[in-house]
């Protein structure tokens, strides 16, 4: 993985971060501003000086940018907590389970499994139906999906870590297995929790934008790129803009993530591992 | 000895299905008393509690799930509130178009990917080229790619069909966009597995016995990375049945994805769970098919995980 690319991921991500924050001041509209006469205007440059709607507008004359700009608060703060809490019990399974071995590893293999096992998609629309949308509902959802790649990463570090010399130091000088998994092992496995962390945060974005797309997201009423796509598909053959910029905000949030990770995978990992 | 090992895979897929089992009673029961959606909210409390008695909702969790359970392996996976019908019935007859769209992509992204992955694995340009495609190819929704091919090659080329279900100008464009990612995960997955088979000792035995060089990549070094390809390619399934399901929102396929959706809008939460189940178990089923192929393929391996 060349350097530079990780860079890229880094400003891309960067870039998304700061949109999301500094929405008010970087949004030209409200995304909420309904313009009835400025319904379904293409993307326009304007004069120089005075740029109007850079990226169009919709089917009741909001802004296409400025909600894009909005939407970025969503993706950047469901995929970061849903990588964040994936990544806390994840690594905690997968700690327990490669450190203890036997009955704790047969259990958190079991439950591996059995998350795999379901196709995701549907089983997130099923559990969201249960549940209800909303913020907290959906990052629990997705952390579902991002803890198995902790776990496993984990759990296999952690195996191979039991029997090195300076687990084993510690534990003959009598440190006890809780500060042995804290202050030892989770050191040691850190590294790789963070490559993980950032490819499930692109997981997340994905996920979080198709579960939108499907109408089960965090709020309807709320701008969010796979919502600006359900909209976009409707007015398609009218429309193009309506659909291409968020589905392009999409792709340049997960590949930024994705490039990012690639890199500090093959900078923070190891060689061989 | 081999008896034993694929005894105690099946035993694991097993204890997997008992786990999406469990899974699927929770949620379905985590949604709360489905009477209060069967009945109108007018009707009395006698009716009610006749209906919460004839689904067996009086009695305690347990039972209920061992009723789930019976029933579930007797193919009874109760009735759909919006379609007044078996939900068995209901997927069963929704599936074989997920399954084929799902197939094809999974076609497409094995005949795609596997070449891809061995030229790229010589190093060079090409090697860059797929770097380039498979970046690309995983960070690109594929409910998106659909929308802009539709606008692409429907809208602007009026060249196929953008939606419904019949022959195979119908399936084109849901297929490719379903087959990118598996494409882009699977190209290179096979280049990084061709370039450490590439290195190994038995290559150079190939070579120095003079075989030709598409023989020694394409025979040799390949059937050596076709175990984690098998591997993946199941754990890929699961993954086209997910994307599908949105997949099929954009093209208007008739398949389990569509039928979810819809279950989702009206609350139809046995629909929803049947569905859930019975691809959860199709996936088990797949899995369990790979590890066995894993281990005709490559013997020298135990099947013991």
């Amino acid at each position: 993985m060349r350097p530079w690319l990780g860079a890229i991921g880094g400003v891309l991500l960067a870039m998304t971060a700061l949109l999301a924050v500094a929405a008010p001041l970087a949004a030209p509209y409200r995304p909420t501003q309904i313009n009835l006469r400025a319904r379904l205007q293409p993307p326009d440059w304007g004069a120089p000086g005075r740029p109007r709607h850079l990226l169009g507008t919709d089917n009741v004359g909001r802004d296409v940018l400025s909600r894009i700009i909005w939407g970025a608060r969503i993706s950047v703060s469901v995929g970061a907590a849903a990588a964040g809490l994936g990544a806390v019990i994840g690594t905690t399974l997968g700690l327990c389970a490669g450190f203890f071995g036997g009955r704790t590893d047969a259990v958190v293999s079991w439950l591996i499994e059995v998350q795999l096992a379901f196709p995701f998609t549907l089983f997130a629309i099923f559990l969201l139906a249960a549940l209800g949308g909303g913020f907290v509902p959906v990052v629990c959802v997705l952390a579902l999906a991002t803890w198995v790649n902790f776990a496993r990463v984990v759990r296999s570090q952690a195996m191979s870590l039991r029997a090195q010399d300076f687990i084993l130091a510690a534990q003959a000088v009598g440190v006890g297995p809780v500060r042995l998994l804290r202050r030892h092992l989770l050191p040691a496995v850190l590294p790789s929790v963070i490559v993980v962390a950032s490819f499930s945060a692109a997981q997340a974005v994905l996920t979080e934008a198709a579960l939108s797309f499907l109408g089960v997201g965090v709020d309807p009423t709320i701008p969010s790129w796979g919502a600006m796509l359900n909209l976009g598909r409707d007015y398609l053959s009218d429309a193009w803009w309506m659909a291409t910029f968020p589905g392009l905000a999409i792709a340049l949030t997960v590949l930024g993530a994705n490039l990012l990770g690639g890199w500090l995978g093959a900078r923070l990992e190891p060689r061989g591992s | 000895m081999r008896g034993r090992t694929i005894l105690l895979r099946c035993v694991q897929a097993l204890a997997v299905l008992l786990g999406v089992s469990v899974a699927s009673f929770a949620v379905a029961h985590a949604t709360g008393d489905p009477v209060t959606l069967l009945l109108s909210p007018s009707a009395s409390d006698a009716a009610r509690t006749a209906m919460r008695a004839h689904l067996g909702l009086d009695r305690p969790v347990t039972i209920q799930y061992a009723l789930f359970l019976q029933h579930a392996l007797g193919g009874d996976f109760g009735q759909s509130f919006i379609y007044r019908q078996g939900v068995a019935g209901l997927v069963l007859a929704r599936l074989p178009a997920t399954l084929i769209l799902a197939g094809s992509a999974f076609a497409i992204a094995l005949c795609v990917g596997m070449p891809l992955g061995v030229l790229a694995a010589r190093g060079g340009m090409a090697a860059a080229m797929l770097e380039l495609f498979s970046l690309a190819g995983l960070a690109v929704p594929a409910f998106w790619l659909g929308l802009m091919l539709v606008l692409l090659v429907a809208v602007e080329l009026r060249a196929l069909p953008v939606d419904g279900y019949g022959g195979l100008s119908h399936l084109v464009l849901p297929a490719l966009t379903l087959s990118l990612q598996g494409t882009a995960r699977l190209s290179r997955l096979v280049a990084s597995g061709m370039r450490g088979a590439l290195r190994a000792d038995y290559i150079r035995t190939a070579r120095a016995r003079g075989l030709s060089e598409a023989r020694v990549v394409w025979v040799h070094a390949l059937r050596n990375v076709l175990v984690p390809v098998v591997t993946m390619a199941a754990l890929e399934l699961g993954d086209l049945i997910s994307s599908a399901v949105v997949v099929e929102m954009v093209f208007a396929w008739p398949g389990i994805g569509r039928l979810a959706v819809a279950a989702l809008q009206q609350r139809d939460f046995p629909l929803l769970q049947g569905t859930v189940f019975i691809a959860g178990l199709g996936f088990v089923i797949v899995n369990l098919l790979a590890d066995l192929l894993c281990a005709r393929i490559d013997p020298r391996i135990g099947l013991a995980r």
